[in-house]
């Protein structure tokens, strides 16, 4: 167990983040953009347990049930948002919401 | 357990490419339930075993039902937007992947091992309701502010559907000419 090193857990991380940001910045789609945006919390979380692993302390583990926490709440009221967006503009393209032209 | 990890690892990443390139939305949440049971088992290889439970428990258990529960209330066929052309990938995996280049050169100047040790349930517990005991709190004061907000925003949601079943029924009704009924609009509404 102990030749998986620190690193190669973070870039692992890393890795699942980018994959995350680069959905992000591109699909449309509202749900798919709350699913990357879950994949980035999740890689944050495991850049946390990886940290925590590294010095055999439980505060990673603490950390990453806040992060779960956090993304419960995010996911319940971005849903909540989803459905709203659905009934109000008819589709879920994440384009159609230019009402305050940002 | 070194070649799990690795396996583990590949798989993740594997599935979450796909969760972000699939086009039905369906299938792309089932990449994403495939993608956090590899992190579940990476979290194990890792010595946190306590911490792999939960996320199959809550993340791929509760956090995905709930997606998926959205997507069927949602009835998606005619919602989805166009298909992003290929194009569109260029500029934000250019500008990532020079950010994770940069990340990875980063971590592989230098290798530190893991410590090894498993670090079980008792111990995260106790860090729970030791220091970490206020941040607790706050958590639970954070998951009832989204109830209610959820509950808020989706209720609001429930009465415009209902009004709008509401002058469905009754513009059925006059219709057929047969508006004797209110009882029969307002069962409808309430369903």
């Amino acid at each position: 167990m102990a030749s998986v090193s620190l690193e190669h857990a973070l870039i692992l991380a890393a890795i699942l983040f980018a994959i995350g940001f680069a959905g992000l910045l591109t699909r449309r789609n509202l749900i798919v953009v709350l699913a990357c945006i879950e994949i980035m919390l999740n890689a944050a979380g495991l850049a946390f347990v990886a940290a925590g692993a590294r010095w055999g302390q439980a505060d990673g583990q603490v950390m990453f049930l806040f992060v779960l926490a956090m993304a419960g709440a995010e996911v319940a009221v971005g849903l909540a948002i989803a459905i709203r967006f659905r009934q109000s503009l008819k589709g879920l393209d994440v384009d159609d919401a230019d009402r305050m032209r940002g | 357990m070194t070649i799990l990890f690795y396996i583990a690892a590949a798989v993740a990443v594997l599935a979450t490419l796909l969760v972000v390139t699939r086009r039905n939305l369906v299938h792309a949440l089932l990449y994403l339930v495939v993608s956090l049971f590899a992190v579940a088992v990476v979290f194990y290889t890792l010595g946190a075993p306590f911490v792999a439970a939960l996320e199959v428990i809550v993340y791929a258990g509760a956090i995905m039902m709930l997606f998926v529960f959205a997507v069927m209330l949602l009835n998606l066929q005619a919602a989805s937007p166009p298909r992003v052309p290929w194009t569109a990938w260029v500029g934000p995996a250019v500008l990532v992947g020079v950010l994770l280049a940069e990340v990875i050169y980063a971590l592989t100047i230098e290798t530190q091992p893991l410590a090894g040790a498993e670090v079980g349930a008792t111990a995260v517990s106790e860090a729970l309701y030791g220091p970490y005991v206020l941040a607790v709190e706050l958590a639970s004061m954070l998951l009832l502010a989204a109830l209610v907000a959820a509950t808020h925003v989706a209720a609001r949601a429930r009465e415009d559907q209902t009004a709008a079943s509401v002058e469905r029924g009754r513009a059925v009704l006059h219709g057929q000419g047969t508006a004797s009924e209110p009882g029969v609009i307002v069962e409808e509404g309430d369903a």
